[in-house]
């Protein structure tokens, strides 16, 4: 079966994220008097074959928590969608 | 009338004071330094964007500098027919603000990298190079992360057609190929001109070696050749 | 709180309990949590020194040249015409291990922020690094962090790299060492000092929001490593070069025209540590106001705040008719600038939010009345035992060429290029000789002097002989400031140890700093500052004893420098200094025993001074083309060295009493290869001859790009240089790729 699986990597909250803070001041003169806050983050897919929704989310849980995010730093959120083998 | 250079400053920039140096050790003339948030400039002849990490590279390289207040007086200057030269830092903020086409992506070997590279000198008509030979070899350093110059096929084209292509790396013999650009940069390209003839903006730093004291001189001319070409429409340092 | 809830809190907070009685008896009182956290973190071995202050006392700190000492954020020596350098090295190896591209990225920041609050422009970085052997996925990892992190805050901040040392050794595994050194220059006029003073006067924060970056990170650098606490991950400290670059700047502006009363950098500890020894050494008191404190995210707790370690701050003392140009300067820089407290004349450090106090401690309570310790040591076992260990069999070797091609291509011998290439050494436009085989040389600006500065340590002599080892780092990085021609002034010193709890560590560190106290003595070079690094183990196996030294020269003019490579085929080569057949702790011995073993080599002080200033001198006299130290991998490296850059080879012949091995590969001390243009062939040996330093005419340069070497009447080596570099240089890049 053919998937794709995207997954969302942020800056963990309570840790610095300097890009953001960087865009977060340039966008407040650009109109942005309103911003918050922003933060930077990455977003992988991968289009891939498996066997099942089950098996392949856990492969891809597994290769985003070794090596999509680091851990010291990033979180991540999965998404896992079924492609149409057309 | 006297020649007027200027430097802008970009929160992050590192390369301003090594470049008022150089200009004012090989011309003799003093380069003023314009802070980013100046919304209006004199009609300076000269300006320069030095090398650096202007807003910490954070982004795209130059992505967030193009918005500075200064940039629109560059624009102006710009159109007005005075000499922009980008270096390093400066030539990623010029492509981002649409000054120069193309834009300067990641090296292709995904490393920060510094070290001396030789550079073929393609165009001698353009007022930044009026003093070198055409296919001259320069040993100059280059030192950056995004230096991978990339646009669309028929922009390329377009450069190469126009002879807008002002450096390009080569090997020490001035051999150009696709094992020449020490960053991945298409058609090895180290510099490229604008459309107008007096926007230049080159990836290596010719600030760098425009002094024997710091082991070579083969950037000195870039200098020169900007007071040359302003020389003769009566614009002494 | 009770005794019995605050019990177990003392040693949450990294006391025994012995010293949480000590500090009921200054106290006079019991603390409560608050005060026990700052107790905690300002009586940590990385705050407060406790076992290696007593020690450090041996150490020569003074000159007619010393300006500022051990005490301050940075040492200073005064190298003429109004121009002072500012430097020190320390250390971010426990970071590093768990995060190695922040971790290495942070401790730059953070070395650099210590000499820009003395005033100083920084004007170059050097790192010092050691890994585990090159395999594997998990040092490979390091490596590439680590020097990915380095670069990447130094080259943002337009801070060039000029130097240092890469090396790998099993004593490293699990426990990497991350030594950072900065440098810069400061009018002697302008000095500026960590100091609170003028009660009334307002205490400034400027820079970085506080977040909940390595809260308990000091103390967390005084606790060893052990895979079994994955959770030391959190809240790892994230550096921004960019904010560092525009605090850079606006200190430098606001010291520049003189608007502050003292300035210091916030480190380890946090504010704990900065406020508290702000107020000590300015015998004065601080109060801040919590509340006042721009925080980065919400529901900080009290001690949160006093030790988060987020970086790019600074504390400034400022009188208030000067707060507004202050806060001009801030804002032209888009710096935050914030009042969160006052100078007092109570001698107190005191924390409140509002009207409401918090702690009340005085201030020499936390710094002064730290407690300190005089360990016991014992000499290990294995010491006089690896010392007989017989090391002949590299005397023995036959096949000179396979084992030169061995050592070339071996990691610690290797060529660095992959590393340093990742770093900008010219951005500034003051780098004359860098990289370089030996120190790096920059213009002073402002003069026509030179500056040259190295970092050095070879770990294997100091693991075998603690004094000697050290004393031969010592040697070792003086001749490499002398070889550029300049003269060696003064050094910085990172002490990195497993833990000084156990007695044999201890030994090492006695010893050490014994080494280090008798040859900066005899070199002439005092010690103006450094960083001790404790609890270098891994599952309780300490790393082998390392004091890196750091150290700065000058030269009067820095036209007169001299580049460690040949200049012109028909030059003549010489090696000043005399070879002896000793390979204990060497490279060649590892490489064909596997062990640090043997006798280290002999180092005569006197001797080291006297190589040192002759070079100085043919430096001025112009008679050196090239002058290069012979270290590890000996002679043969040391001609490939000086050979590579030009690409000119060398034909030589000599004959001498020692081993082909040990004429190749020996690591004696005190020798320099040096090159000596036809013309000044006379003068230099009659000068040689005044100084009566025992030398060897090797042979001459050649433009055949053959390396040939003849010795004792046989063929030993008739290599392609081209084949010799290809190996060398292309080693590292090769073992380095993930």
């Amino acid at each position: 079966m053919k998937f794709k699986a995207t997954v969302r990597v942020m800056p963990k909250p309570s840790v610095l994220d300097p890009q953001g803070a960087a865009l977060e001041r340039a966008l407040r003169t650009m109109g942005g008097e309103g911003v918050g806050s922003v933060r930077v983050g990455k977003r992988i897919e991968i289009v891939l074959d498996g066997p099942g929704e089950a098996e392949v989310m856990e492969l891809v849980a597994r290769w985003a928590d070794q090596l999509l995010a680091n851990p010291n730093m990033e979180t991540f959120g999965l998404e896992l969608v079924a492609l149409d083998e057309a | 009338m006297r020649l007027k250079a200027a430097i802008v400053v970009f929160p992050g920039s590192n390369c301003d004071r090594d470049c008022a140096r150089a200009w004012e050790f090989v011309t003799g003339g003093k380069a003023s330094f314009v802070w980013h948030k100046e919304s209006s400039m004199e009609d300076c002849d000269v300006v320069i964007l030095p090398g650096g990490f202007s807003f910490g590279d954070y982004l795209r390289s130059g992505a967030i500098a193009r918005f500075s207040p200064v940039m629109a007086e560059v624009a102006r200057l710009a159109k007005r027919g005075s000499l922009v030269l980008g270096i390093c830092n400066g030539f990623q903020i010029l492509t981002e603000a649409g000054l120069l086409p193309g834009s300067l992506i990641r090296n292709s070997g995904l490393k920060y990298v510094c070290k001396d590279v030789f550079v073929r000198v393609e165009n001698v008509s353009s007022p930044f190079t009026g003093r070198y030979e055409e296919g001259q070899v320069l040993r100059i350093p280059i030192s950056h992360g995004e230096g991978n110059y990339n646009a669309p096929g028929d922009v390329l084209e377009r450069l190469r057609d126009e002879g807008r292509v002002v450096l390009r790396y080569s090997d020490p013999s001035g051999r150009v190929g696709p094992d020449t650009a020490p960053n991945g940069s298409a058609d090895s390209i180290a510099g490229v001109l604008g459309e107008g003839g007096n926007v230049l903006g080159i990836m290596p730093h010719p600030e760098r070696v425009s002094d024997r004291q710091l082991g070579g001189t083969d950037g000195a001319a870039f200098w020169e050749s900007m007071v040359d070409s302003l020389r003769v429409k009566g614009i002494r340092v | 709180m009770s005794e019995e809830a605050l019990e177990d809190k003392w040693s949450e907070h990294g006391l025994t309990e012995e010293e949480y009685k000590r500090l009921l008896r200054i106290l006079g009182r019991q603390p409560n949590y608050l005060e026990l956290a700052l107790f905690g973190v300002m009586w940590s071995e990385h705050c407060c020194y406790k076992h290696s202050k007593g020690e450090l006392r041996k150490l020569p700190t003074e000159a007619h040249f010393v300006l500022q000492g051990p005490g301050e954020n940075a040492g200073i020596v005064d190298v003429g015409e109004g121009v002072g350098v500012v430097f020190k090295i320390e250390s971010h190896n426990h970071p590093s291990a768990i995060e190695p591209y922040q971790g290495a990225a942070t401790g730059v920041g953070g070395i650099i922020r210590d000499i820009f609050t003395m005033g100083a422009r920084p004007a170059a970085i050097l790192d010092s690094l050691r890994f585990g052997p090159l395999e594997g996925h998990r040092v490979k990892g390091l490596l590439n962090g680590v020097v990915a992190g380095i670069g990447g805050y130094g080259n943002c901040m337009g801070i060039p790299n000029v130097g240092g040392e890469t090396f790998f050794h099993p004593a490293y595994s699990g426990n990497p060492l991350v030594n950072a050194m900065c440098v810069g220059f400061v009018d002697t006029n302008r000095v500026f000092r960590g100091r609170a003073t003028g009660p009334g006067n307002l205490v400034l924060l400027v820079g970085s929001r506080t977040g909940r970056d390595g809260i308990k990170g000091a103390s967390f650098a005084s606790v060893e490593l052990s895979d079994s606490d994955p959770d030391k991950r959190h809240n790892v400290q994230v550096g921004d070069p960019f904010m560092e670059k525009l605090v850079m700047e606006a200190t430098l502006e606001i010291l520049e025209n003189g608007l502050a009363v003292g300035v210091q950098d916030l480190g380890a500890a946090g504010l704990t540590c900065s406020g508290c020894e702000m107020a000590s050494r300015g015998r004065s008191g601080i109060a801040l106001d919590l509340d006042l404190v721009p925080l980065r995210e919400d529901g900080l707790l009290d001690w949160e705040i006093m030790l988060s370690e987020s970086q790019e701050r600074m504390l400034m003392v400022v009188e208030p008719g000067k707060l507004d140009r202050v806060r001009a300067i801030c804002d032209k820089w888009d710096v935050p600038c914030t009042a969160i407290g006052k100078v007092t004349d109570d001698d107190c450090f005191v924390l409140r939010r509002g009207q409401k106090v918090l702690a009340v401690v005085p201030s020499v309570f936390l710094t002064d009345k730290a407690p300190a310790y005089q360990p016991p040591m014992s000499e290990p076992p294995s010491y006089q035992p690896l010392k007989k260990a017989d090391v002949g069999l590299a005397g023995k070797i036959q096949d000179i060429p396979g084992l030169l091609k061995k050592l070339l291509a071996s990691p610690n011998i290797a060529s660095k290029r992959w590393v340093y290439e990742q770093y900008d050494c010219t951005v500034g436009a003051n780098t004359v000789l860098a990289p370089s085989g030996d120190a790096a040389v920059l213009r002073i600006p402002g003069t026509r002097k030179g500056l040259a500065v190295t970092c050095d340590c070879n770990s294997r002599f100091v693991a075998l002989d603690p004094y000697w080892g050290t004393a031969m780092a010592v040697a070792e990085a003086a001749l490499n400031v002398a070889v550029t021609g300049a003269r060696p002034l003064a050094i910085t010193n990172c002490l990195n140890f497993g833990s000084p709890e156990n007695p044999e560590v201890f030994w090492q560190f006695s010893k050490a700093v014994d080494g280090l106290a008798e040859a900066a003595r005899r070199l002439g070079t005092p010690i103006t500052g450094g960083n001790v690094s404790f609890y270098n183990e891994y599952d309780g196996v300490p790393v082998y004893p390392t004091p890196v030294i750091g150290m700065v020269g000058v030269m009067d003019d820095v036209d007169n420098r001299v580049p460690h490579h040949f200049r012109k085929e028909g030059d003549h080569v010489f090696l000043v200094g005399r070879s002896l057949e000793e390979f204990g702790g060497s490279e060649l011995h590892w490489l064909l025993a596997g062990r640090d073993e043997g006798h280290v080599p002999f180092l005569n002080l006197d001797f080291a001074a006297r190589l040192n200033a002759f070079l100085a001198d043919c430096a001025k006299l112009r008679y050196l083309e090239s002058a290069h130290d012979c270290s590890e991998g000996g002679l043969a490296v040391a001609l490939l060295e000086s050979a590579a850059t030009l690409g000119l080879g060398v034909s030589l012949d000599w004959a001498d009493n020692i081993s082909p091995a040990a004429a190749l590969f020996g690591e004696t001390c005190s020798r320099a290869l040096v090159s000596v243009s036809p013309e000044k062939l006379g003068q230099f040996m009659g000068y040689l001859q005044d100084f009566n330093l025992p030398h060897t005419q090797l042979g001459r340069v050649a433009g055949d790009g053959l390396i040939s070497v003849r010795y004792n009447g046989a063929g030993l080596l008739h290599e392609e240089l081209k084949g010799l570099l290809g190996l060398w240089e292309g080693a590292l890049a090769g073992m380095a790729g993930i």
